[in-house]
């Protein structure tokens, strides 16, 4: 095979290596965003405090795989980090603006006097908003081309509406995981409401694509690649389809199968980004950049491989570790 | 203003205000393990309070860092698309290599720190904060091997206009890493030192007896981590002679090349011109303390034409971390000699601890501001023009309002950041009261 030699193959794990960083972010940050979204709709002051601590040892690690996912971008396809990112520089920035925001809010809001709390809270739930929906505006320019005119931008202007849903979906069943009695009851009704806005969206993004562009409309509509590509949908739609009567059924008594709606949610999570990433492939930026064109020198990224060889074993063991120590429902939190 | 020097204001407002945070927690996160085995050893519960004081202000810090440290991974794309596709060879692994083997063991272990106390047994928390500690010292090493590599660049070769690394190790430390990291590493403990000092004597001058032990702690750490600065400093300063003698001519506003340089106090320097105007100077002393010999030739300006970095900026910079540099070792020594001899300070002396308490900010950043305005016009030394990396489809306007909100931002945390630590201090003193 041609891809063995003169080291082809590196981009390609690479590009897989970004992959899973991105996807791990987007179901990680995922829910913590989610939750912070959520919180606009809790109304008492215990419940947000049960809600942040729903979070709480969790979210540093989370954005790192942002910075993970975005430096892999940097470092291996450095072509395309600077195309990607000065095409979305507003965007960006205000992302940016979102993650500080709701960064510094989350320790601000349990150190300051309480007459400044709700201050804080506000700006938590407005720093996840800003960052949710410019997500997904990125998304929806990444999906076309970064052209910008009416179309595209409130086409992905909608994509980061339904991103707010699909992360409400996530953040909505990590609470019902982590939460118990009424605030669990709450967010099963939060799940349900934010479900078919979810679909709604994963439609909206799975329909454009292949209509924007012939390549991925011929990967996906010809024989055989079809019927391999099939299960794809077919899976998503039935797990959306199992959510939403798992959801009426909730909860069980002595909570059993309250985690059933995350793993369901992450899980149609990564069909969803299998679909777009097989689009995609080979171009990392739409029809006009592959992976191989935008990749690092073979020797740079080899010494990233081992580097991230050796330690991403360790990575995932103290990641397992710190959620064994957070394990079960969520605690009040302080230090 | 063009867009290059927006690029570089805005990038430069995102740098500083990021280092502010990482130049505390770097050197807390090993204060914190020390209280912590204070603790332990002594089941005394004054290491225990204040393990919990700053532990808090800690965790403020690291979210602070966390999130202007994103932006900067950003930053590098949208205002420089050429620094990687140059030496992204170079850059990307050394990146790389902070994010996998110190971000996600800091950011996870931070969890268990601040929130797994009562979750995990005494000793996996102290192994904890230790991670934590080695985990931000990691980061500091990766980042300085960068930075540094970017001063004193080696270990590689250019073909077509992009770097290729030959010697990995030659790249990691380059002829300046070792001095930098030890003198930003040895910062950041002065930096943390006079924090701890300062609210500490905040505290005690509101008659909380309790805040001894953190008061010793940075008012003793502070006295001995200032003549080492001093003397690292110097010698960071004979390492950036050798390779960036523009830098150090600039730093010392000396136009001509001159034997019998001297060392001036305070200066205008004259960009146009070529001259300073109100010189007050000690005869020989450039000379004396760049080449330890009163008859030392000192390159001047003259010899690097137009590549060599503004001079107003970094005579002033330097001077201000200089002067900031002598105020801390006058009043660590003051305040260690009350100790020392009395077991007690001065109420004067504890007022002025806590007017340097965010000292070493100004310091850090006079220090930082020198060093990198002091590479222009080059991004890389000798490789790659700041001019050369900008992104071309990215307007004047775009940075303008960007960079705005970014400030407005940034001004806000750090008033907020502020008021908050001196809040949390006092608040702690109630609780004390009501014990």
């Amino acid at each position: 095979m041609e891809i063995f030699e003169h080291g082809q193959w590196l981009p390609l794990v690479f590009v897989i290596l970004m992959g899973v960083a991105i996807l791990a972010y987007v179901i990680l940050d995922g829910y913590d965003l989610g939750v912070g979204i959520l919180m606009s709709l809790a109304s008492d002051d215990r419940d947000k405090d049960k809600m942040i601590s729903s979070i709480g040892p969790f979210w540093d690690a989370n954005e790192t795989w942002l910075v993970l996912g975005v430096g892999i971008l940097l470092v291996a396809f450095p072509m395309a980090h600077g195309i990607i990112l000065t095409s979305l520089y507003i965007p960006v920035a205000i992302m940016l603006a979102g993650l500080i925001l709701r960064g510094v809010a989350f320790d601000f809001r349990i150190k300051v006097e309480n007459e400044y709390k709700h201050y804080w809270n506000k700006a938590f739930i407005t720093g996840s908003f800003i960052t949710t929906i410019s997500q997904g505006f990125m998304l929806g320019m990444y999906i076309m081309g970064f052209e910008y005119n009416i179309y595209t931008v409130s086409f992905s202007l909608l994509v980061g509406i339904c991103l707010v849903a699909g992360y409400s979906l996530v953040g909505a069943s990590w609470l019902i995981m982590k939460t118990e009695e009424e605030l669990q009851l709450k967010s099963i009704k939060w799940a349900k409401a934010s479900l078919w806005l979810a679909a709604f969206g994963m439609c909206l993004v799975s329909v454009a694509t292949p209509l924007l562009s012939e390549r991925i409309f011929e990967k996906w509509f010809t024989l055989p690649g079809f019927f391999f590509l099939a299960p794809i949908p077919v899976l998503t739609g039935l797990l959306i389809i199992f959510l939403e009567f798992t959801l009426r059924k909730l909860p069980y008594p002595k909570d059993s199968y309250c985690w059933v709606p995350f793993v369901g949610t992450v899980m149609v999570f990564i069909l969803g980004f299998c679909g777009l990433s097989y689009s995609f492939f080979p171009y990392i930026v739409q029809d006009k950049l592959t992976i191989w064109e935008a990749a690092s020198s073979k020797e740079s990224l080899e010494v990233i491989l081992w580097g991230a060889l050796a330690v991403i074993p360790f990575i995932i063991g103290y990641t397992i570790f710190a959620y064994r120590v957070f394990w079960g429902k969520a605690k009040e939190l302080n230090y | 203003m063009d867009a290059l020097m927006l690029a570089r204001i805005q990038f430069a407002a995102n740098i500083s205000f990021h280092i502010l945070f990482p130049s505390i927690s770097l050197a807390l996160a090993w204060i914190l393990l020390f209280f912590k085995i204070k603790f332990n050893i002594s089941k005394d519960s004054k290491w225990l309070d204040a393990y919990k004081f700053w532990v808090k202000i800690f965790a403020l810090c690291f979210a602070l860092g966390v999130v202007s440290g994103i932006t900067m991974s950003f930053q590098f794309g949208t205002n420089w698309p050429g620094f990687m596709q140059t030496v992204g060879n170079v850059a990307g692994p050394l990146l790389a290599y902070e994010v996998l083997t110190a971000f996600f063991l800091e950011a996870t272990f931070l969890g268990v720190m601040l929130f797994g106390y009562k979750r995990v047994s005494n000793k996996v928390h102290t192994i904890a904060t230790f991670l934590v500690a080695f985990g931000t010292t990691a980061s500091a090493f990766w980042i300085i091997a960068l930075n540094s590599w970017m001063q004193t660049p080696v270990g590689f070769e250019m073909i077509d206009g992009k770097a290729y690394v030959t010697n990995w190790f030659e790249v990691v430390f380059n002829p300046s890493m070792l001095y930098r990291l030890t003198h930003m590493l040895i910062a950041s403990g002065l930096t943390a030192a006079f924090l701890l000092a300062g609210i500490s004597a905040y505290k005690w001058l509101k008659k909380d007896k309790s805040v001894i032990a953190s008061l010793k702690t940075g008012i003793y750490l502070a006295a001995i981590l200032i003549p080492l600065q001093i003397f690292v400093g110097d010698q960071h300063g004979l390492n950036t002679l050798k390779y960036q003698p523009a830098k150090i001519a600039a730093m010392e506003a000396i136009w001509k090349t001159q034997k019998q340089a001297p060392l001036l106090l305070f200066a205008i320097p004259d960009e146009k011109q070529k001259t300073n105007h109100y010189e007050l100077g000690i005869p020989r002393g450039a000379s004396l303390i760049l080449t330890h010999s009163l008859d030392g030739e000192i390159k001047g300006l003259e010899e690097f034409k137009d590549n060599h970095p503004p001079v107003m900026p970094l005579f002033f910079g330097f001077r201000i971390m200089v002067g900031i540099g002598v105020l801390m070792l006058i009043i660590s020594w003051l305040a260690g000699a009350q100790l020392l001899f009395n077991n007690i300070i001065k109420p004067w002396v504890a007022k002025l601890l806590v007017t340097m308490s965010f000292s070493g900010w100004i310091a850090t950043l006079a220090g930082w501001y020198t060093t990198e305005i002091g590479r222009q016009p080059w991004l890389v030394q000798g490789i790659l023009k700041t001019a050369e990396a900008t992104a071309k489809n990215v307007s004047s306007e775009m940075i303008i309002s960007t960079l705005i909100m970014y400030l407005s931002i940034y001004v806000f945390l750090i008033i907020a950041f502020i008021l908050v630590v001196f809040n949390l201090a006092k608040k702690s003193i109630k609780l004390e009261s009501l014990v």
